[in-house]
């Protein structure tokens, strides 16, 4: 069994480094929130970072078992599908993406 | 509006509800991820109160579920140190844009800067700024929270009671960001950054497949740089050719979804 006081000096270090990272760009960015520059890339960024975030969590569902990339691509496929033609409702897309992949892993 | 007031207003509650709401979907990727770190916990040998202890001390799923196969091994603390430093880097780029400026000082400031995860940036970025409130804001992240440590917990107890978990789970995290960005790319507006991040991903995965995340944030935002200065100079072009007509069409409007 590993060390009581190992497993809580790492999540503390880890803790704390995150905590760092979240909060010392606030107050970097503080005295820049009026410059243009800074707004623009706000203005920018989420519709970018989110492709990004997808692109790699789909591919991280992929390369973590090579073996399913196919369920992956058509339950990513029914989740777009599924969005696009019932009216946006995240809530019923994400359900009917996931359903579908766990039937298909489930049957094969 | 302070003092006794503030817990019986309809108003305020009216918010935290938004908020409980507002979480819903990314609670369907984040309980089921928080059930396969518990059942990781538990496989890799590790104490059960590793689960809710990672989930509260650090509180980003992904450097969590990295955790717990480095501390199976014993990984040294500058070895965990340097990598979380690396996988959670990602949030330096989320102070653009995390309406934080929405939320009050003081201690719900200091928790929502905490509880900046990558679904609760998603779900504040894609709303409006004048719409939210604070307690709208703190609520949606403290549910996050709930849900990814009771996921923990429920995780611990599965690994314990089932011999096969059901497997797939997870992908309601990849369809949750599908649907995000999605919502995020409705407008024509947005195809200029669709491409560019859709650019800077491929040749992230393609040059840094280990760090692709990290790397295709930092192309992205070297691209997003390139194209403020030329579109800032476009404009000062644009705006001594024509002085102030104004166009009949909105061209924007006119190409509808």
């Amino acid at each position: 069994m590993t060390d009581t006081a190992y497993l809580l000096a790492a999540v503390l270090v880890a803790g704390l480094i995150t905590l760092a990272l979240r909060a010392l760009p606030f107050a970097i960015l503080k005295p820049l929130r009026k410059s243009r520059f800074i707004q623009a890339l706000g203005r920018w960024m989420p519709a970018g970072i989110l492709l990004i975030l997808a692109v790699v969590v789909f591919r991280g569902e992929i390369v973590a078992d090579p073996g399913r990339a196919w369920a992956v691509v058509i339950a990513a496929g029914v989740t777009v599908a599924v969005h696009l033609l019932a009216k946006r409702r995240a809530l019923l897309s994400i359900a009917a993406g996931t359903a579908c992949y766990i039937l298909l892993l489930a049957i094969i | 509006m302070a003092g006794v007031q503030d817990s019986v207003d309809p108003e305020r509650r009216g918010q935290v509800r938004r908020g409980l709401v507002d979480s819903l979907g990314v609670g369907l990727g984040i309980f089921p991820l928080g059930m396969a770190l518990g059942v990781l916990v538990v496989q890799a040998g590790l104490p059960w109160w590793l689960a809710p202890a990672l989930s509260v001390g650090i509180f980003a799923g992904s450097v969590e579920l990295l955790l717990v196969s480095l501390l199976a091994a014993a990984t040294p603390l500058f070895t965990i140190a340097v990598t979380v430093f690396a996988v959670n880097s990602r949030h330096v780029f989320y102070a653009l844009s995390f309406p934080l400026h929405r939320v009050r000082r003081g201690l719900p400031r200091a928790y929502s800067v905490y509880a900046l995860i990558d679904e609760a940036y998603a779900t504040y970025v894609l709303i409006p700024a004048e719409r939210l409130t604070s307690a709208r804001i703190v609520s949606g992240q403290l549910a996050m929270q709930a849900y990814w440590v009771g996921g923990g917990l429920v995780g611990v107890l599965i690994a314990h009671t089932l011999p096969e978990p059901i497997q797939g789970f997870e992908f309601a995290l990849v369809a949750l960001f599908i649907v995000m960005t999605l919502d995020a790319a409705r407008t024509r507006r947005e195809v200029p950054s669709v491409l560019l991040a859709g650019l800077s991903v491929g040749i992230a995965i393609l040059a840094a497949p280990d760090q692709a995340l990290l790397a295709a944030l930092v192309l992205y935002t070297a691209l997003l740089t390139v194209r403020f200065f030329m579109t800032r100079r476009g404009h000062t072009e644009e705006a001594a050719a024509e002085p102030s007509v104004d166009p009949a069409g909105d061209h924007e409007g006119s190409a509808s979804d």
